[in-house]
C-alpha cells in the first residue's frame, strides 16, 4: 500500500481580503438574499447551560425509550444491514410509504402512494416544491407571520414573497382574497399559496374549518396550488380535530408536506411530499438531482419503528407531555407577562407567539434577556419585510416545566424594566410590576377586524 | 513561541470572537507557534497559571474581552499581551469616556448627551430630553455607551422616537449616548503600533446605516480600501485617526471609526480589539498595506513583546 501523506493543518488555509473578492465576483445572484443574520451569532450564546433557551423548536427525544432504539437498529444490522447501506429508490421505498398512509390516515388523508415522496426532512420537501415551481420574481404567498425557516428558502429561489395578516384563526383569508385579485389585475399568477394551517410556527394558530373551506375553494376556483405544511398536525391538546386542506381538496390542488421529525425524531431526516402526478413527476427529478435519495438507513429504522405499532401511544405520550407545558406556559405567562402584552393559545403544536407594546425591539430585547440567562426567538425572522420586531416565540416542548416556569418569569422581569423605563420616559403612568392575579380576558392575537 | 489565543466568552460578540480566534489561530500554527486555544471562562486564570503561555493573543471582543478586564487579570499574570493595555481598553469600549478624551484633545467628534437609567428612573431626566433634542437636533443617534458591532444604535428621526430608541439601548448598557447626526463618508482607520494602514471606506449598498448584520455580512456593504481619498482629504483623515488613537492610549492596535463630512472628519469611536474574520477591516487593511494576515500577526505579536507597549 501506498503512503498518504499526513496532512499538515488540520484548517484550511486563510482567506485574504483579494481572496473574497474573488469568489464575491463568482456569487451566483441568489446568493445576494441568502444572509445569515446576527441572530445566529446570539444564538451562539444560548448554548450556555445556564441559558434557559425558549428559542428552540425542538421536540423532547429524551421520551424516545433508548432499549426500543437499540432493539430496532440492531435488528437492521442483523437482517439488512446490506440493504440497509445500499443506495434506495428516489421516491423513498414503499414500506415507507406504508408508515407514511398510516400517518395521514390518522388524519383522515388516503393519497395514492404513487403520489408520495419520501424527502430528507420536511425542510427538503419545501425546497424541492421551489425548485420545481419558482423562477426569480415569482409570487409566492404565505402567512404573517409565517415560519422561519421557509423564508431563506423562498429567498434562495429569488420568490417575491407577500405576506397575508393571521388572526386567532388563521390567515385572513379575507384579505388573501383581495390579494388575489390585485395580483389578477396586474396579470401576475401566485406559484403558490404556503400555509401552516395547524398550530402553525411561529404563531400557534389554527385555520378555522370555514378558512379552511375557503381556502380550498379558492385554489380550484383560480386554478392556484396551495402548499400545506404540517408537521405537528397529530399534536393536538384541545379542541376538535380539524380535516387537513388535502382531505378537504382531495390533492387536486393542495400539495401536502409531512414529516417525522416532531412524532418521532428530527435526527432522523425524514419527511415528505404528496401532489398530483405531473408536479410530482419534477419534483422526483429535483430530489435526484439534490440528493439521489433519502437515508436508505433511517427510512429502515421507520419501517421497524412501526412494525412495533407503538407509535401512536408514543404520540399519546407525546401529547400527554406537551399538554402539561403548554398549559404552565400559559400560566407563567399570566403571572410574569405584563399587561400590555398579548400572546396566542395553541390547541397543539410546539409554540406560542407572545406579542409586546409597539416600543419594544425583541431584538434587543434578547440582548437583555441573554444577561438574564434566557432566550427566545425575536420575531423579525418570520416575516420578509422587516416586521415582527415586538413579537417573539416561546417554545414550550423542548423544556421541563420548571425551566418554562423560570424561563418566563426571566422574561416577563425585563420586559417589566422595559416597559416601567418606556413609561419613565414618556411620562406616562404604566404598571410597573406584572399583573399579580392572572385576568382571565387576556387577548390572544388582536383579533383582527373583518373587512 | 507558546501563543493563548483567547477567545469566546460571554460576550454578545462571541461568534464574530470565535470566527477571529479559529483564524488567528491558523496563522499561528502557520508560523510555527504552538498554540493554546481558550474559551474564555471562569477557569481562565487557573489554565494560563498552568500552561505558563510565552505571550497571550486576545481574540475577544465585546465586554469582558474588550473592555480591560482580560487585560488586566493578564497584566496581572505578568502574561504579555495582544493590542491595546487595559486602562485604554476601558476607555475605548466606553462611548462616553472615549468621546470625553477626543473631546478633550481638541478633535472634532459630533455633539452629545450622555445619561444613565438612573437619570430618567429616579431625576426626572426625561423632562430635560426636549432640550437636548434642540440643541442636537433630527435625526439622532441613540447608542449604548459601551457596546459593540452597532448593536443597539438607532436613529429617531422625530421627538416621538427617542423614548423608544432609548428603550434599545438601554437593553444594552446602563448608559446611552445621544449624538447628533453627521453626514458623510463612513471611514475605518486600522493602526498597527504607531503606523496608520490604508483607510477603508465603508458603502452601503442597502438598507440603514446603523445595521448590525450589515457589517459581518459579503454582499450587504462594500468595503473599498484604500479609499479613494484626495491627498488632503487622506493626510486629515490619517492625522485625526492617530490623534485619536493617542489621545485614548491605544497600544499594539486599534482601530478608528469616523465620518469624513463637508468640513473634515468627525470622530466616533476607537474599537481595541477591532475583528479579525474574513470579513473584517483590519485585516483588510493590513493587506492593502502589502501585510499578509500570517504577517499581521506575526507584527501584532512583536507589538505585544516590545517592552514599551504596555
Amino acid at each position: 500500500m501506498s503512503e498518504v501523506p499526513e496532512p499538515t493543518h488540520r484548517r484550511r488555509a486563510h482567506t485574504s481580503g483579494r481572496d473574497l473578492e474573488r469568489y464575491a465576483g463568482l456569487f451566483a445572484e441568489r446568493t445576494t438574499v441568502m444572509r445569515s443574520s446576527a441572530m445566529r451569532d446570539l444564538m451562539a450564546i444560548t448554548a450556555r447551560p445556564e441559558v434557559i433557551s425558549l428559542a428552540g423548536g425542538l421536540p423532547d427525544t429524551s421520551t424516545f425509550p433508548p432499549q426500543s432504539f437499540a432493539a430496532q437498529m440492531t435488528r437492521i444490522a442483523q437482517e439488512s444491514a446490506a440493504k440497509a447501506l445500499q443506495y434506495g429508490p428516489t421516491e423513498g421505498f414503499e414500506e415507507t410509504k406504508d408508515c407514511i398512509l398510516e400517518v395521514m390516515g390518522a388524519e383522515g388523508m388516503l393519497p395514492d402512494p404513487d403520489d408520495i415522496i419520501v424527502t430528507t426532512g420536511g425542510q427538503q420537501a419545501i425546497d424541492l416544491v421551489c425548485k420545481t415551481l419558482v423562477d426569480p420574481g415569482d409570487v409566492v404567498i404565505c402567512e404573517a407571520p409565517t415560519y422561519p425557516g421557509a423564508v431563506p428558502v423562498f429567498c434562495s429561489y429569488q420568490a417575491d414573497v407577500t405576506q397575508v395578516e393571521c388572526d386567532e384563526d388563521g390567515m385572513r383569508i379575507d384579505l388573501l382574497e383581495k390579494l388575489l385579485g390585485e395580483l389578477r389585475r396586474e396579470g401576475r399568477r401566485p406559484k403558490f399559496i404556503y400555509s401552516v394551517p395547524s398550530f402553525q410556527n411561529p404563531a400557534g394558530v389554527t385555520l378555522s374549518l370555514e378558512r379552511r373551506r375557503r381556502l380550498v375553494e379558492l385554489a380550484r376556483e383560480q386554478e392556484i396550488l396551495v402548499v400545506e405544511d404540517n408537521p405537528y398536525g397529530l399534536l393536538r391538546y384541545s379542541g376538535e380535530p380539524m380535516p387537513p386542506l388535502y382531505q378537504l381538496d382531495g390533492g387536486d390542488f393542495v400539495i401536502y408536506l409531512g414529516t417525522f421529525s416532531k412524532i418521532l425524531s428530527p435526527g432522523i431526516r425524514l419527511g415528505w411530499a404528496v401532489a398530483p402526478p405531473p408536479v410530482m413527476e419534477k419534483i422526483v427529478l429535483g430530489k435526484q438531482a439534490a440528493d439521489l435519495c433519502t437515508s436508505t438507513l433511517t427510512q429502515y429504522f421507520v419501517r421497524e419503528y412501526f412494525a412495533e405499532r407503538r407509535w401512536q401511544h408514543y404520540i399519546d405520550d407525546l401529547v400527554e407531555l406537551y399538554r402539561t407545558r403548554r398549559d404552565v406556559m400559559l400560566e407563567a405567562l399570566r403571572t410574569h407577562f405584563p399587561a400590555e402584552a398579548t400572546w396566542t393559545e395553541p390547541e397543539g403544536g410546539l409554540f406560542i407567539w407572545a406579542t409586546l407594546p409597539d416600543y419594544i425591539d425583541t431584538n434587543d430585547l434578547l440582548a437583555k434577556a441573554l444577561r438574564a440567562d434566557v432566550a427566545f426567538v425575536p420575531g423579525q425572522g418570520a416575516y420578509v419585510d422587516g416586521r415582527g420586531t415586538h413579537s417573539m416565540r416561546l417554545n414550550f416542548s423542548g423544556v421541563n416545566e420548571d425551566e418554562i416556569r423560570e424561563g418566563v418569569r426571566r422574561i416577563g422581569k425585563v420586559i417589566a424594566e422595559q416597559v416601567e423605563l418606556y413609561g419613565t420616559l414618556t411620562g406616562e403612568q404604566r404598571l410597573p410590576e406584572p399583573v399579580e392575579e392572572p385576568e382571565p380576558n387576556v387577548l390572544p392575537f388582536r383579533k383582527a377586524e373583518e373587512a | 513561541m507558546k501563543v493563548a489565543v483567547l477567545k469566546g466568552g460571554r460576550s454578545l460578540e462571541r461568534g464574530v470572537s470565535l470566527r477571529s480566534g479559529a483564524r488567528v489561530e491558523d496563522a499561528l500554527e502557520r508560523l510555527g507557534h504552538e498554540v493554546l486555544p481558550i474559551d474564555v471562562g471562569s477557569d481562565l486564570v487557573k489554565r494560563l497559571v498552568a500552561e505558563q503561555p510565552d505571550v497571550a493573543f486576545v481574540a475577544m471582543h465585546g465586554a469582558g474581552g474588550e473592555d480591560g478586564t482580560v487585560q488586566e487579570l493578564l497584566e496581572i499574570l505578568g502574561v504579555p499581551f495582544t493590542g491595546p493595555g487595559a486602562a485604554a481598553c476601558a476607555r475605548c469600549m466606553d462611548k462616553v469616556q472615549a468621546k470625553d478624551a477626543i473631546d478633550e484633545a481638541g478633535l472634532p467628534t459630533p455633539d452629545w448627551f450622555a445619561f444613565n437609567q438612573t437619570a430618567f428612573r429616579e431625576f426626572g431626566a426625561a423632562d430635560a430630553l426636549g432640550r437636548l433634542e434642540e440643541t442636537l437636533g433630527f435625526p439622532l443617534v441613540v447608542k449604548p455607551s459601551r457596546g459593540g458591532s452597532s448593536l443597539g444604535v438607532k436613529f429617531a428621526r422625530t421627538p416621538g422616537e427617542v423614548p423608544q430608541a432609548l428603550v434599545s439601548a438601554f437593553s444594552y448598557d446602563d448608559r446611552v449616548v445621544l449624538e447628533r447626526f453627521v453626514d458623510g463618508r463612513e471611514l475605518a482607520v486600522s493602526i498597527l503600533g504607531d503606523e496608520p494602514l490604508p483607510v477603508v471606506e465603508a458603502i452601503l449598498l442597502e438598507g440603514d446605516r446603523y445595521d448590525f448584520e450589515a457589517r459581518y455580512e459579503i454582499g450587504r456593504t462594500r468595503f473599498v480600501c484604500p479609499a479613494e481619498l484626495s491627498a488632503e482629504e487622506e493626510r486629515a483623515v490619517t492625522e485625526a485617526a492617530l490623534a485619536t488613537y493617542r489621545a485614548l492610549g491605544c497600544t499594539g492596535f486599534a482601530r478608528v471609526d469616523l465620518i469624513l463630512g463637508a468640513e473634515g472628519p468627525w470622530l466616533l469611536e476607537a474599537n481595541a480589539i477591532p475583528g479579525l474574520t474574513d470579513t473584517s477591516l483590519l485585516p483588510q487593511a493590513a493587506e492593502a498595506a502589502g501585510l499578509s494576515f500570517e504577517q499581521l500577526v506575526e507584527r501584532i505579536l512583536d507589538l505585544a513583546l516590545t517592552p514599551a507597549t504596555h
